[in-house]
């Protein structure tokens, strides 16, 4: 490998979290941009090639390197390390709605979802998924929630676009509207 | 419409007959969760629900739960039977200003549908990260350093000055020594201990006796009792204390 792919490697061995290009382009002043891609390329193109019990994973703004799945359930077993718990359905819908059309209110998802929200919103804001990110207006000036760079972090995404857009979502139960 | 009715009353207090399909409500996240389910599960047309038999479904799927924890889905009940209410209201034949009842209804099952295949998404998404391990290093939030003292010598004057001249004058106790004896006692102590082996707390210290007196006795047996040259007893709080020599320690 380059030297600068060795550095970024030993950078993203070093961090517990993604580090984002620009950072990583910051450990070495004289890498350009193109530079810092191509040694991750490398670095990359290493762990796949020459098989590798990590990846190297862009993920949540940054890059990281990850155990490969196939061994997650071995390290479980000898209890090296745990999965973080599972979400519940209650959280995901709420977490769907307000990664679509944050920044959202509380009322908004009680209306869409059916049900109240007040102690899921808690708890997401406490796994720090979600955050207040503004008020709204009308009556009480009520909080807005959007999702954090945890949340991309947490499904392994790279960005918010990453998700299928609205209007590519397929409904099951479309049919064509039939005039009532 | 009464049959349905009776059954809705009957939530919390009838079991449900043993011909009854009785569903775990904790699997769905919601009254329109439910919904949509019966609706896939029979097998309806989302645009034209026929929404007696659907209502009817729904309230017998609810019976199961506690009332305080069904609020959710008892507004969902509700909102079904009026919407049959409405459904059965006599129209005129043609009427252009007629809207279905049902419109609001499929406009929010078609908006969760739409949420829950968002969540199909994420569920997936996050699995596959749940699979993988990053490094479990987190470094500890390092404090900042500390920034240099920037002082100079008028200001530290300045400010002795000014600490002094705020400073009450101290105000002085005046104590009078008064020595505690403990050998002293302890020579008493074991002089009583010697004629009669078993003493009370209140043959040792006489009724009139000062504090340092009595504070020189209880310091004394103490000693003793560290040293285990005596035993000492309570039976309850702030009964008499019993002093005994230890003849365990004599006879060692």
């Amino acid at each position: 490998m380059t030297p600068l792919a060795k550095l970024l490697e030993a950078a993203l061995f070093a961090s517990a979290r993604p580090i984002p290009s620009e950072e990583l382009a910051s450990l070495d002043t004289d890498a350009s941009k193109a530079a810092v891609a191509a040694a991750l390329d490398e670095i990359r193109e290493h762990y796949d090639v020459d098989g590798h019990g990590v990846e190297l994973v862009e993920i949540g703004g940054g890059w990281q390197i990850l155990t490969r799945a196939e061994y997650t359930e071995a390290i479980e077993r000898a209890q090296l390390a745990s999965r973080p718990a599972r979400l519940s359905a209650a959280a995901l819908e709420t977490l769907a709605l307000i990664a679509y059309r944050q920044p959202l209110g509380r009322a908004e998802i009680e209306e869409i979802r059916g049900v109240s929200v007040g102690s899921v919103l808690k708890s997401l804001h406490e796994r720090g998924l979600i955050d207040v990110v503004g008020r709204g207006e009308g009556m009480g000036r009520p909080l807005l929630y959007g999702t954090t760079p945890m949340f991309l972090e947490y499904f392994a995404l790279r960005h918010l676009e990453e998700l299928p857009r609205a209007d590519e979502l397929a409904v099951a139960l479309r049919a064509e509207p039939r005039p009532l | 419409m009464s049959e349905t009715v009776m059954e809705f009353t009957g939530v919390t207090s009838d079991a449900p007959s043993s011909s009854t399909f009785v569903v775990e409500l904790a699997e769905f996240s919601g009254p329109l969760d439910l919904l949509l389910t019966l609706i896939r599960e029979e097998q309806l047309d989302i645009y034209d629900i026929p929404i007696a038999r659907v209502a009817a479904q729904f309230v017998l799927r609810i019976r199961t739960l506690e009332l305080n924890e069904a609020a959710d889905y008892l507004e969902m009940a509700a909102r079904l039977l009026r919407i049959k209410a409405q459904m059965l209201l006599p129209r005129a034949d043609g009427a252009e200003d007629w809207e279905d009842p049902r419109a609001e209804l499929v406009r929010r099952l078609l908006e969760y549908q739409q949420m829950r295949e968002v969540v199909d998404v994420l569920e997936r998404a996050g699995e596959d990260r749940r699979s993988r391990f990053a490094r479990a290093y987190l470094p500890q939030a390092a404090a900042p350093p500390e920034a240099p003292l920037a002082l100079s010598l008028s200001e530290l004057l300045a400010a002795v000055d000014r600490i002094l001249r705020v400073t009450k004058a101290p105000s002085v106790h005046e104590l009078i020594p008064r020595a505690v004896d403990v050998p002293g006692a302890i020579t008493i102590i074991k002089a009583i201990l010697a004629l009669r082996a078993r003493a009370m707390w209140t043959d040792l210290v006489k009724r009139d006796a000062e504090p340092w007196q009595i504070l020189s006795t209880l310091l004394g047996i103490l000693e003793m009792a560290k040293l285990g040259e005596c035993r000492v007893q309570q039976d309850s709080p702030f009964a008499n204390v019993e002093i005994t020599s230890d003849t365990a320690s004599e006879a060692a």
